[in-house]
């Protein structure tokens, strides 16, 4: 068998790169497992709800592009905004104290090992990492040492150009003990581009450290996203994160978390919401590996017109995992009679004195609530719109940098409005 | 200003209302009393116009308009409002946005412009006062986390500034204690004018202590069966129910 997804523009791109020498035999590696992989297809599990199909179609390379616009500007956070363009750090400015980040380009022997030893240690069997591995155009390791309260937040604004263009990406996120940060990373593509983004984020929670984290797919018009974030917790450790995606033909984002020590908390929350002809997937897969860890996970999707999403939740609480805490809920709202959503718990639960919970459900508005609307006067049209919105907006409401909810707010808005500013004048 | 005659409705093919009649005058206050299931909630829920709430014969004026040809949302701009005895937890959704809207949509309709934010928000504050809920109440989702107490004084925040021309206030009572009733009555008469009507739904008499009725009403078997002054509300609190029952058989 072999891999009917031709990448080899992107293979000799990359093979013809200036790349330092242990990356190049990494790569070397990657691309021959992904020569000798076998294209998912509907009959594959993971991908059954998944269509592939127009992203092999596209002939992608690699591109020099020159401009990359703005990308994502929050406003009033104070944050340190690192922009990688095409797959390239491009950051000059000032970090603060406690915190380093290097690329792969200036990794020592002993930090690449390192880097390679981490990122493998964290990966399963998804089918586009060897392809990640292989056409990499570069790594980052951001450090946050320990004991260290970072004083800024930490803003990857990836940014993408330029026709049928791929990017791979890898970003290690390391908080030592003690350590606190705040990380967003954030993809969006020029308008005009073709782009697929191959993006993967492994993050590592070191004992009682907290990590406030951000993954936002923004990518709109020709874009492809696919990718994945892996994050390990040591013992008291804390990751807070928060999803999104929104536009694009294709996402699929595959979030995985491990418990390495007792007492870490987990809480990720998450929304998506495909329209028009968008396909947005989210697999989240949470390994309770080691006892008394908590787990919750809140994902919301409303689907208009044709839009498709498919949320795929997994935990697994391990055989000696005892007193486990595990919620997970996923609502899905449908404004389309052609919209569709597969949403499915999977859960697989080996220890006795654990609590998990989990909820999956499809609606439309909820009839009280709109009356409750209407019998004020609203009309009906904007009480759905309303409605809709605020059933999102209770997460965001939830996050704990007003910066990020203010940037997201607007852009949902924008999404409901659909030309009605009429429906939306009233929501933030 | 509302004239029900020979009202029928059902709710789930089952036949509720039959044969209601009902005139209320500008500046009237009239009290629905009745056993459970009489159907005091489903008058108030077909004059609102809530989906599930079929009319199958009557008819009702509101204005000189037939009401029942209106979707809900069109009531409430032409003046009627329902004060919900369980309002609904809207999360995601402000207080502050939910009641702009609504107040604009009621403007809107009367052909006056919306307010600007800063107006609005001030004009908010000022009725939050009055009716003593907090001005953080505001910026919440809309009724979420209330106590009951909290969720009966939004509603009559929202009353205050949709400024109905009538006011159904059902079983508004229930769920509070003698503080938080005292409150809401005071809120309520506070509203009371010569253009503005009011029709207090109820079981128990004790709201209408705060409340004064100037006409009270039994509703039985889907009927009005006997009207009086306020002071018939304190013989059906002294007898009960049974005793209009026996008495109209």
């Amino acid at each position: 068998m072999s891999n009917s997804f031709d990448t080899s523009d992107v293979f000799s791109a990359a093979n013809a790169a200036s790349q330092p020498a242990w990356l190049k035999s990494w790569q070397a590696a990657g691309q021959s497992a992904f020569t000798a992989a076998t294209l998912p297809t509907r009959k594959t599990e993971a991908w059954k709800y998944t269509p592939l199909k127009e992203v092999v179609a596209v002939p992608w390379q690699k591109h020099a592009e020159t401009d990359f616009g703005e990308g994502i500007q929050f406003a009033d956070w104070n944050e340190v905004s690192i922009r990688i363009e095409n797959g390239k750090l491009n950051f000059h400015g000032e970090l603060p104290a406690g915190v380093t980040l290097i690329s792969s380009d200036d990794f020592s022997e002993a930090q690449a090992q390192s880097f390679i030893e981490k990122i493998e240690a964290q990966r399963g069997s998804f089918f586009f990492d060897s392809l990640n591995q292989g056409a990499l155009d570069q790594g980052y390791w951001l450090k946050i040492d320990k004991n260290v309260q970072a004083a800024q937040p930490l803003h990857f604004n990836f940014l993408q150009a330029g026709s049928n263009s791929m990017v791979n990406t890898q970003l290690l996120i390391e908080v030592e003990p003690g350590a606190n940060a705040t990380v967003a990373e954030t993809f969006t593509q020029v308008a005009g581009c073709v782009g697929f983004t191959n993006a993967n984020t492994t993050i590592v929670v070191g004992e009682n450290a907290h990590l406030t984290h951000y993954h936002l797919l923004l990518e709109q018009g020709e874009s492809h996203h696919i990718g994945r974030v892996s994050a390990a917790l040591e013992r008291s450790a804390r990751l807070t994160t928060f999803h999104m995606a929104i536009g694009g033909v294709l996402k699929r984002k595959d979030i995985a978390v491990v418990y390495r020590g007792e007492g870490a908390e987990l809480s990720m929350n998450g929304v998506y919401l495909p329209t028009g002809n968008e396909v947005i997937d989210y697999h989240t897969s949470i390994d309770h590996a080691v006892p008394n860890c908590v787990s919750n996970q809140i994902f919301r999707g409303i689907l208009g017109e044709q839009g498709k999403a498919v949320f795929n939740g997994r935990i697994h609480i391990h055989p000696h995992a005892q007193k486990s805490l595990a919620d997970m809920n996923n609502r899905n709202l449908l404004l389309s009679p052609k919209a569709e959503i597969d949403t499915k718990p999977e859960l697989e639960i080996y220890a006795d004195d654990v609590r998990c919970a989990h909820g999956a459900t499809i609606a439309q508005l909820d009839d009280n609530m709109l009356f409750y609307f209407l019998s004020r006067g609203i009309s009906r049209a904007e009480a759905e719109v309303m409605l809709s919105f605020g059933f999102i907006n209770e997460l965001l409401d939830a996050l704990s940098d007003e910066p990020v909810r203010l940037l997201l707010q607007p852009m949902l808005s924008e999404l409901f409005a659909k030309g009605q500013a009429d429906l939306t004048r009233h929501i933030p | 200003m509302l004239s029900i005659k020979n009202l029928q409705a059902s709710v789930e093919e089952k036949q509720i209302l039959k044969g209601l009649d009902l005139t209320i005058n500008p500046g009237e206050v009239h009290a629905i009393m009745g056993p459970n299931g009489a159907g005091k909630s489903t008058l108030g829920n077909v004059l609102a116009g809530r989906d599930g709430y079929e009319v199958i014969g009557g008819s009702v004026d509101f204005h000189g308009e037939d009401l029942l040809e209106l979707d809900a949302e069109e009531r409430a701009r032409k003046g009627l409002f329902l004060a919900f005895q369980y309002p609904v937890e809207i999360p995601g959704v402000s207080n502050m946005e939910f009641l702009k809207a609504s107040v604009d949509a009621v403007r809107e309709s009367k052909g006056l412009a919306p307010y600007t934010s800063v107006e609005f928000i001030k004009l908010a504050r000022e009725k939050s006062k009055a009716v003593n809920l907090p001005a953080d109440f505001l910026k919440r989702g809309v009724n979420e986390g209330f106590s009951g107490g909290e969720k009966k004084r939004n509603e009559l925040l929202q009353m205050m500034l949709l400024e109905p021309s009538l006011c159904i206030l059902d079983e508004t009572d229930s769920g509070l204690d003698i503080d938080a009733l005292q409150v809401v009555a005071d809120g309520v008469n506070s509203q009371r004018s010569p253009d503005r009507s009011f029709i207090v739904v109820t079981h128990y008499q004790r709201l209408l202590d705060y409340i004064v009725p100037d006409y009270v009403h039994v509703l039985a078997g889907g009927k009005i069966v006997k009207s009086g002054g306020s002071e018939l509300a304190k013989e059906l609190e002294a007898h009960g129910y049974g005793w209009i029952e026996k008495e109209t058989v």
